[in-house]
């Protein structure tokens, strides 16, 4: 099977935009990827053609990057990819409770996804933001600060199709496909949505500001970070 | 007392904080265009940066390596791949204030005359991508990016390329391997990026709160940044506070505080708990106890009491926490991630989880304790990157400090520790 004649056209004018972001054409494989999965919801043989047509390699050279890299889904995910991190800090904070009963409670395990379609689980590396820990990430959004409760809750209302927003992030939740878009260098417009930063990020400033404490004047000019 | 100095923290708490509006007209960009590149470079030497990525190598220095009038095109890569277990101050930063990275990445690219530029940031931070997005795209509105930028007659062109998901990729030359759309794996050195890096040209591999530390530098000048910090680990950095403490985060602070500091002003360890061990910079480098409380968090203290400042990611244990547990989570997360390029970081790896599991569970016995220590000792310095050296950081530490409560785990069969009593809210 290959892609219909308008899918393929309208991806292929995206394709072309990526790759004349780079001096170099292969540099624009990963952008590409992400693209492919925007379109199939994973990399599909189609897309693995697509690209390798576009930049002009070999299937074998685009699948051996393909499976280099954990965000390139080899199966269809799920809507929603829902992470639970476990590395050593968070595992500890109650991040290994959580997948533990997230995983029970939804029904499947890691890198697995539910009938329905809606969530894929996946146990989750650091994802920098060990500050709010434990932490979830569903399609690449922040949800900090998580319990077994609200773990469950959160997979509930997205199964139920519920709105969902992020803790630092857009007030709306993105699918799956939707957020490859932006990855692949395609903005959706929701940049400027959600907190310039939040809780944990703000402890040292707030501090800071109570105490009168700041860097040391240059004696010239302030500049704009000084505010 | 050190207090702290927030500078690229600063305008986190204005609700447009992401936006040239809450950020600022780009003066120190500005100022910079109309200087010598070289005079810049030597402003950053002698500002004493040195790099936020972990390795802390003098950022003016490794500017200076890039050969000039070769006819060769130069670039600059920032590495946004923060991934480091424990590491989390960029992400924040690119959040909230991407507009310092961009600044930083006009001022660098010029100095070192590049006229391209990519921030290759990790792919699983969505929104943290938007914002970069964003700000590089009202950058070129403004004229601040793309042909002859504030009338000067330098062009530059900066990408923002999203990862998709491999630690390894924050390896500077495996991060290059990517960008080229290669899988990531890192390339033997030298050559270094510097005269052979991204498609083989002279190449600027640093860290995001590097170079946005640089307008700041180029603002306010070489000895304002000196006079923060200490002889030799100069200026100010973000120390990220997490775990068992009352309100971690993070805290912008001249480099030298110490974690009893620190503490202090994050509320200490929880309610009711004691520290056991922490990390001074991320899992790859070895941990500390609270024997280290007052060791000053600059390059040259944390590296005279056997571990690395790294990126100042203070990852902080309470005793309810099993470090063996610990320690096999980070283990499995080296495996997870060694490219497998190298054999004894893919196979050394591979074994130690083996190992680590067992005695985890109590079933192992006292020579495991010497099979461990013995293959990180084969690991360490015998690949070609820093991977597979953190790896045994968190062995060779985790053996020296805590070797009894190895032993405790055979001796009674299993592990001491409730995990229920070190989660958030288990101790309640």
């Amino acid at each position: 099977m290959t892609y219909a004649p308008e899918v393929r056209a309208r991806l292929e004018t995206d394709a072309k935009e990526i790759i004349g972001r780079y001096p170099r054409p292969r540099s624009a494989l990963l952008p590409l990827l992400h693209l492919v999965q925007s379109e199939d919801g994973y990399v599909s043989d189609d897309g693995q053609e697509f690209c390798a047509e576009m930049l002009g390699l070999s299937k074998a050279e685009v699948v051996g990057v393909a499976t280099f890299y954990t965000m390139y889904k080899r199966k269809p995910a799920g809507e929603y990819n829902v992470g639970v991190c476990i590395n050593a800090l968070c595992a500890v904070m109650g991040g290994d409770q959580i997948w533990e009963e997230l995983s029970e409670h939804v029904g499947v395990g890691h890198d697995e996804t539910t009938s329905d379609g809606k969530i894929t689980l996946e146990r989750l590396e650091c994802n920098a933001a060990c500050d709010f820990a434990p932490v979830m990430m569903v399609n690449w959004e922040f949800f900090d600060n998580q319990t077994p409760d609200s773990a469950r809750q959160l997979v509930d209302d997205l199964r139920e199709g519920k709105e969902v927003a992020p803790t630092r992030g857009p007030s709306r939740l993105c699918t799956f496909r939707e957020a490859s878009r932006v990855l692949a260098g395609f903005p959706d417009g929701l940049a400027g949505e959600g907190p310039s930063a939040a809780g944990p990020s703000l402890e040292g400033l707030r501090l800071a500001k109570a105490n009168g404490w700041e860097a040391p004047k240059p004696g010239a000019q302030e500049r704009g970070s000084e505010k | 007392m050190t207090t702290l100095t927030p500078v690229l923290t600063g305008n986190w708490d204005l609700p447009d904080s992401f936006t040239l509006g809450g950020y600022g007209e780009y003066e120190a960009a500005k100022r910079a265009l109309g200087m010598d590149p070289d005079a810049i470079i030597q402003i950053v030497k002698d500002s004493g940066l040195r790099g936020r990525g972990g390795a802390g190598f003098p950022t003016g220095m490794k500017w200076g390596f890039i050969p000039q009038n070769d006819g060769k095109a130069h670039y600059l890569v920032v590495n946004a791949d923060e991934s480091e277990p424990g590491t989390c101050k960029d992400i924040p930063l690119m959040m909230a204030n991407p507009h310092s990275l961009v600044e930083g990445v006009i001022i660098t690219s010029y100095a070192i005359r590049a006229n391209y530029a990519f921030i290759y940031v990790r792919g699983e931070v969505l929104h943290v991508i938007r914002r970069v997005q964003a700000a590089v795209r009202e950058a070129y509105e403004k004229g601040y990016l793309g042909a002859n930028i504030f009338g000067s007659g330098y062009d530059l062109e900066l990408v923002v390329h999203s990862g998709a998901g491999a630690y390894i990729c924050g390896e500077e030359t495996a991060l290059l391997d990517s960008l080229e759309g290669y899988r990531g794996q890192p390339r033997l050195k030298p050559p270094f990026p510097a005269v052979a890096g991204l498609y083989a040209s002279p190449t600027v591999v640093n860290n995001v709160e590097s170079v946005a530390s640089v307008p700041s530098i180029v603002a306010n000048g070489a000895d304002w940044f000196a006079g923060m910090g200490t002889e030799k680990s100069k200026g100010f950095g973000i120390f990220s506070l997490s775990g068992h403490v009352t309100r971690p985060g993070q805290y912008e602070a001249p480099l030298g505080i110490t974690l009893r500091e620190l503490l202090d002003m994050a509320g200490g360890i929880r309610e009711g708990h004691e520290l056991k061990f922490w990390t001074p910079g991320g899992s790859s480098t070895p941990i500390f106890t609270a024997e280290h409380l007052d060791v000053p968090l600059d390059f040259e203290s944390v590296g005279a009491k056997g571990s690395m400042l790294g990126t100042r990611a203070l990852q902080i244990f309470d005793e309810t926490t099993c470090v063996v547990r610990a320690v096999l989570r980070w283990t499995e997360f080296y495996a997870h991630e060694s490219c497998g390029k190298c054999t004894p970081c893919r196979e050394g790896t591979y074994w130690l989880k083996q190992v680590l599991k067992r005695l985890e569970k109590g079933q192992g016995t006292e020579d495991d304790l010497a099979t461990i220590t013995d293959i990180a000792d084969n690991i360490l310095g015998r690949s070609f990157c820093a991977l597979g050296d953190g790896a045994t950081s968190p062995i060779h530490s985790s053996v020296k400090y805590f070797r009894d409560e190895y032993l405790k785990h055979f001796e009674i069969g299993g592990c001491p520790f409730d995990r229920a009593a070190s989660t958030v809210w288990g101790s309640k």
